[in-house]
């Protein structure tokens, strides 16, 4: 077990588009005072703010949770529903079902998860129908 | 031959005849590359370090997508107006937000002739 030097949990309000990206500023924030190298800050950002955007947009809110270790960050994204019905499907890049609302303002392209995978080190999501989902992502510090 | 030393955020008011709505940003900080797209989705999987970003979105969320990527700026094209929130968001977080009356087609070309690249 690595002992963990920070652990920050951020509930996420669905359908809170003024505060999206708080959590994420604030995530950020607490990784550059503890020193996190400019590459690895700039991909956790980049995951954090399309996995809080995901519970905004998709889910019935959620938790966004930080922890660091000595070997990695790692954020888990735990939501209340609805659950993704095709994971296979919702990981495709260009695969939507953002309502009008999340595309008046320029989101929805389906480029969330794939993002997400693409930028963290190690990718897991988890979902059942009626339950919610739940998506860890590990990033490497050495 | 394009100068290998990169162009300043105040460097971009003249060329871009633009004004900058963040009084108080930095406008020392060099720009490392251009880019413009209104899909905020698209722009967090593209945003870079350094990028002036066009785009004619002026909602909170441009501010947060900008300042996750490390931008240098936000650029709004045609006189746009960024709502309040937005600009006190980008001022505390100090993120340097300019207006131009130029069309996002004619700032690209002017970033582009002057030697500022495309993302990497």
């Amino acid at each position: 077990m690595s002992s963990t030097l920070l652990h920050e949990d951020y509930p996420v309000e669905a359908e809170d588009y003024t505060r999206a990206g708080e959590a994420s500023a604030d995530i950020k924030r607490k990784l550059k005072q503890l020193g996190v190298s400019a590459g690895v800050l700039r991909r956790v950002s980049v995951a954090s703010y399309e996995v809080e955007l995901n519970l905004v947009i998709h889910s019935r809110g959620g938790v966004l949770s930080l922890e660091v270790t000595p070997e990695r960050v790692l954020l888990v994204s735990a939501d209340r529903g609805p659950g993704i019905p095709d994971l296979e499907l919702a990981m495709r890049e260009g695969w939507s079902t953002a309502n009008e609302t999340a595309r008046s303002l320029g989101f929805g392209a389906g480029m969330g998860l794939p993002n997400m995978k693409r930028n963290a080190d190690e990718f897991d999501i988890e979902s059942q129908l009626g339950t919610g989902t739940t998506i860890r992502m590990g990033f490497l510090l050495s | 031959m394009p100068d290998e030393t990169p162009m300043k955020i105040k460097d971009l008011l003249s060329l871009l005849e633009a004004k900058s709505m963040t009084p108080g940003a930095d406008l020392e900080k060099d720009v490392l590359c251009g880019y413009t797209c209104d899909l905020l989705s698209w722009v967090m999987a593209h945003g870079q370090e350094g990028m002036a970003w066009v785009t004619v979105q002026t909602h909170m969320n441009v501010i947060a997508v900008a300042v996750l990527s490390d931008m240098a700026c936000v650029i709004l094209p045609e006189n746009i107006e960024m709502e309040k929130e937005s600009l006190d968001k980008a001022a505390a977080e100090g993120m340097c937000v300019l207006s131009s009356p130029l069309s996002g087609y004619e700032i690209c070309g002017r970033l582009h002739a002057a030697g500022v690249p495309d993302k990497e």
